[in-house]
């Protein structure tokens, strides 16, 4: 009876890490994106996720539209402000020292941040209750699982297939790789590098956005500094999975998910951030090209 | 000269504070302006003049504040007092040089997002502990800076630093910021001198939390967040990457500006982001550039005048 109660803890455990261990996946994709298309760890795009929950808040609460148009919507206009972001902001500094751009980055991030702030005010805000199909609740066996967090794993799931087909089969996903693998060459062959940075940030951005309304629903607060730690925490799985990498943003979406759940679960649960960090740092030091990553060696 | 120049800032304050034109407020102002002056300082030397990108610089002030407070509120005389703050720099010094050791080897960003998460362990671990009494914070701390001691500490850190840069130490952690492999080639020790230049900093940033828990009394992990980080990026990168005269400028200039916004924090923190936005694409390297206001300039046009006079 007692192992089937742990066994039961187990499973559950499991599958919240799975729900959200999406979330991470999918903001990892747009760090590790863009990461591999211009060298540069979007900070603000911790903040385009941020965005994206509001967007989400404010279509549910003001507008009355369902969860379909809502997440729609907030990757639309993500989207949007991504494009804008790379253009208004990191476009100017293309040939620039790289802590120049990573110090823009950081300033954009503050920007929408505080920014955001000065609008909606600090105060945390929660999204309206779901309802219909979104309300339920399932057990089985000893596990409960909710709607949500089946929701969560289908749209991840989706989104996922549809970035997969993007990249590895348009003409535009090809160029992303490309321009990712040696810009200049990119260039040489005609490729449009300007607007496949765009598509890059687009793509990444919508992502975020998407991230932000299922954790919105998920969790349901959201304050205008709710990007600051998962971001950090999402560029952590990317790094972990090997950064530049589509698989690798996923796998470490996953393994970091797990990490806290169980941190928190079997552990300490205020612990839970310090260990995050501390698996980068030693990621960092042992394998700093990643678990899929494959080192270069410098040249001189 | 830079002594007679320190002796004079250090009179004329003390003239204000006696006759009482420096108020509670005014001073709580001035008491910030000097340790976001050493926290930019020492962040400048391992970013600016080792090029050592370094986003945790709050997580060494807050070891410092921390050790401070917990000794001085022991022994709360002016002994007790220093004592906190120099153990809790030397503590700062020695999470720098463990930390620093293997995470020095990363370059760039990877450093940067590297003692982030340093800084965020620190805080988490602070946030933990009983003896810092966790989310709440310690209250009560013994108040022992005057301007004497923060005047002291201010001027002893900037000429500290400046001397350090001026010597062989010092060139052999600008040549690492310019070209690491051309100056490990020319027999530099890379990671000795990163590593140097890395504790010296979180020396001087240790100095400041002491400071800081000492002026205001009371510390909460909160304090030591990212954002306090990013706070002394900005002083640095707006007065230029390499140049001790233009952090000393800058934190003097937002000092001003934020005293303007008091009353909205958020458009502060709004301003803050748009100048370094701003700065970098349109003057990436600063107000000052690697350029210092020196004294030196002065004692030139002393000399001029001398020849021509006689």
């Amino acid at each position: 009876m007692k192992e089937d109660f742990y066994m039961g803890q187990f499973l559950q455990q499991i599958f919240n890490s799975i729900s959200i261990g999406s979330i991470y996946a999918l903001i990892a994709l747009g760090y590790t994106m863009v990461y591999g298309i211009i060298r540069l760890i979007n900070f603000a795009h911790a903040s385009v996720y941020m965005l994206g929950a509001y967007i989400g808040y404010f279509a549910m609460t003001y507008f009355g539209l369902g969860f379909v148009p809502s997440i729609l919507l907030a990757m639309l206009i993500c989207m949007i402000v991504g494009v804008l972001i790379e253009k208004i902001a990191y476009k100017p500094l293309r040939n620039a020292a790289r802590i120049a751009v990573l110090i823009t980055a950081i300033g954009v991030s503050m920007f929408i941040e505080y920014g955001m702030m000065f609008l909606v005010k600090a105060n945390v805000r929660s999204y309206p209750p779901m309802s219909g199909f979104l309300a339920k609740s399932f057990s089985v066996g000893a596990m409960t699982i909710t709607a949500q967090q089946i929701l969560i794993l289908a749209v991840t799931i989706i989104l996922m297939v549809v970035l997969q087909i993007v990249v590895k089969t348009t003409r535009t996903g090809k160029a992303m790789r490309a321009v990712s693998q040696d810009r200049e060459a990119a260039e040489l062959m005609g490729i449009d590098v300007n607007s496949t940075i765009s598509f890059t940030f687009a793509i990444g951005s919508a992502l975020a956005g998407a991230a932000g309304v299922l954790v919105g629903v998920y969790y349901n607060s959201i304050n205008p500094l709710m990007g600051m730690l998962p971001g950090l925490k999402a560029f952590v799985a990317a790094v972990f999975g090997g950064i530049g990498l589509i698989p690798g943003a996923v796998l470490g979406g996953y393994f970091i998910g797990a990490v806290e759940v169980f941190v928190a679960g079997y552990g300490n649960s205020m612990y839970r951030d310090a260990v995050v960090f501390a698996i980068l740092i030693l990621v960092l030091i042992l394998k700093p090209a990643g678990l899929l990553g494959k080192s270069g060696r410098e040249k001189v | 000269m830079k002594y007679i120049f320190a002796l004079l800032v250090f009179a004329i304050g003390q003239l204000l504070v006696v006759t009482g034109y420096l108020n509670d407020y005014l001073f709580s102002t001035l008491t910030t302006l000097c340790i976001n002056i050493i926290l930019a300082v020492s962040l400048n030397l391992i970013t600016g003049f080792t090029g050592q990108f370094s986003l945790g610089h709050a997580g060494f002030m807050s070891i410092g504040g921390y050790v401070c407070a917990l000794i001085s509120m022991r022994i709360p005389t002016v002994p007790g007092f220093l004592l906190g703050v120099l153990t809790g720099a030397l503590a700062a010094a020695f999470v720098g040089f463990i930390v620093g050791l293997p995470t020095l080897r990363l370059k760039g960003d990877y450093l940067a997002i590297a003692t982030l998460g340093m800084a965020e362990i620190i805080r988490i671990i602070f946030l933990n502990l009983k003896i810092t009494n966790g989310a709440a914070g310690l209250n009560g701390i013994p108040q022992f800076v005057d301007w004497m001691w923060l005047s002291l500490f201010t001027f002893s850190s900037i000429i500290l630093i400046s001397n350090f840069i001026r010597s062989a130490h010092g060139r052999a952690c600008v040549s690492i910021r310019e070209d690491e492999i051309a100056a490990e080639s020319i027999g530099i020790h890379a990671t000795k001198y990163k590593v140097t230049a890395f504790v010296i900093g979180a020396f001087f940033a240790g100095i400041a939390g002491g400071l800081y828990a000492s002026y205001f009394y009371f510390l909460r992990p909160t304090l030591f967040g990212f954002s306090r980080s990013i706070d002394i990026l900005v002083i640095v990168v707006l007065g230029g990457i390499g140049s001790l005269s233009g952090s000393v400028i800058a934190a003097i200039l937002l000092a001003l500006i934020s005293t303007y916004l008091q009353a909205f924090p958020e458009l502060r923190m709004v301003f803050y982001a748009v100048a370094l936005v701003v700065i970098m694409i349109v003057r990436p390297q600063g107000l000052m550039g690697s350029k210092e206001l020196s004294l030196d300039l002065l004692k030139g046009f002393g000399r001029k005048r001398q020849r021509g006079g006689s």
